[in-house]
């Protein structure tokens, strides 16, 4: 087992500096674009929205910071991770590697990424004079269900995309629509309570509103809070381990 | 006994699933048009091989041999049947894909020997004499995708071969490079034989065969017509092909 792991490491290693480099081959600004463009997103809801929401939010800024940061990450390493069975189908159909790898080793870049854009976020917080606590080390509960809900998400879109390739187009649309349903940019106090309730059933919402709770109200998230952050993580890494357990031996036939 | 292949088959299936989008897939569901063909692509194969044995797979194309191959190094399971395998497996199957084309011939040599399951450590100590081996010094890094196609199927070989496997599968290879290069790797592949590695070779040159191979497999249309020693085995299988 552990042997298995070691060598699986030196793969896992080669896999992650491989997609790196082809990500960033024949870029000057490298990774940074990858910081610049969740912050050009928010600079141009900023410009839009804070004629409407903000008046009646504080902090308005950090609030769809906090929102675009991980809703940013969530559509990265999803969308990478998508394609990460099939863009690497000559290698799996030729010698015998864990198909796993390949999506991790693309969701590695997307949580370097995401660590960058949170140093970024935590300047604007330091920047709008939001004090930092030591409640902000709890950000790393949310963070880790976060990466396990995108492998999760990952391991079920590579599978599907493997069979579909329609799934691309249709994942495009679901984002779009998931990112309204986020509340990145307006606040969901309007909405009648059993209303408020419905947008628990996001789990971006939930994971951006533990965000907001911790860096803006300096409220720490009862515990049922923290079982439903992880119960989504694990319910769709289940769901994706399962597929993959089960597809292990057949996706070589829709290459 | 180093590889058992006791009644394998491989069913494998082809038809509509491919290529079709969601919406042909579920009104080709609805309608009833939707059809998978399912053959078995290996059909009851039984061999088995010792350890320094050299096995050659002849058949003609769609035989199964490469689909045997896959069921050997586990890429995929048989639908039938078993396989044991002991030791480690180095496979070349269609030897230049799974490179890649933007990182440079080092990287693609690390990266190849980390997917035959070599360690960093080894890899390290391997590096030089690989691309000696495959004559790649002056273009070590260099993008992978200005080598040229023997070039490639060079450097395929020297890692596979020069890391002494205990089971070396080669598919097609052997016609890799100029005149000079495959005398070096069949050499080389001598080496690894009397060194008790266990290889398969799959080559449609009977002279290839015949000179290195001591066991021969013959297969037809998944149905394996013999199995023996290399002189009777590829004598029928001449004689066959004669016919035809």
């Amino acid at each position: 087992m552990i042997e298995k792991m070691k060598k699986n490491r030196f793969l896992f290693e080669e896999l992650v500096k491989r997609d790196f480099k082809k990500k960033y081959k024949r870029t000057i600004l490298g990774m940074f674009w990858s910081v610049l463009s969740p912050l050009f997103m928010l600079l141009v809801m900023a410009v839009v929205f804070t004629q409407f929401f903000g008046r009646s939010t504080p902090h308005y800024i950090v609030y769809m910071f906090a929102g675009n940061l991980i809703y940013s990450y969530f559509k990265e390493a999803t969308n990478g991770g998508m394609s990460s069975l099939v863009s690497n189908s000559a290698i799996f159909t030729k010698v015998n590697v864990p198909k796993y790898l390949f999506l991790l080793s693309k969701n590695v870049s997307s949580l370097i990424n995401f660590g960058l854009t949170l140093v970024v976020f935590f300047i604007f917080v330091a920047a709008d004079g939001l004090p930092f606590r030591w409640t902000f080390f709890l950000l790393l509960y949310p963070i880790c269900c976060l990466v396990v809900f995108n492998i999760g998400v990952g391991l079920i879109l590579s599978a599907l995309y493997m069979v579909f390739r329609d799934i691309q187009y249709l994942y495009d649309i679901f984002t779009l629509a998931l990112m309204y349903f986020s509340a990145i940019f307006y606040t969901i106090d309007s909405y009648a309570l059993q209303f408020q309730y419905l947008f628990y059933t996001n789990p971006i919402y939930v994971y951006i509103r533990y965000f907001r709770k911790i860096v803006i109200d300096n409220d720490i998230p009862e515990p049922s809070f923290h079982l439903l952050c992880a119960f989504y993580a694990l319910l769709v890494l289940i769901i994706g381990a399962v597929i993959y357990k089960k597809y292990n031996y057949k996706f070589l036939y829709y290459v | 006994m180093v590889i058992e292949v006791k009644d394998v088959s491989v069913r494998y299936i082809l038809g509509d699933f491919k290529d079709i989008g969601l919406k042909e897939y579920v009104l080709r569901k609805i309608k009833r048009q939707y059809h998978v063909k399912e053959f078995l692509a290996v059909n009851g194969v039984n061999f088995s091989l010792e350890k320094g044995d050299m096995l050659g797979i002849v058949g003609s194309n769609g035989a199964g041999k490469s689909t045997l191959l896959k069921v050997i190094t586990g890429i995929m399971v048989p639908t039938k049947g078993i396989v044991k395998v002991e030791g480690t497996i180095a496979a070349l199957l269609e030897l230049a894909s799974g490179f890649d084309g933007d990182l440079t011939v080092r990287e693609n040599t690390y990266l190849r020997g980390a997917m035959l399951g070599y360690t960093r450590e080894y890899m390290n100590r391997m590096y030089d004499e690989i691309i000696d081996f495959a004559e790649l010094s002056e273009f070590q890094d260099r993008p992978f995708k200005q080598l040229s196609s023997g070039m490639k199927s060079r450097l395929a070989f020297s890692i596979a071969s020069l890391v002494n496997p205990d089971i070396l599968i080669l598919d097609e290879v052997l016609s890799v490079g100029d005149g000079a290069f495959r005398k070096k790797s069949e050499k080389k592949m001598l080496e690894i034989i009397h060194g008790g590695a266990t290889t398969i070779l799959v080559s449609h040159s009977l002279d290839q065969v015949r000179e290195m191979c001591n066991k021969v497999l013959w297969l037809d249309k998944g149905r394996q017509v013999a199995f023996g020693p290399c002189e009777e085995i590829c004598d029928r299988y001449e004689e066959f092909l004669a016919k035809k």
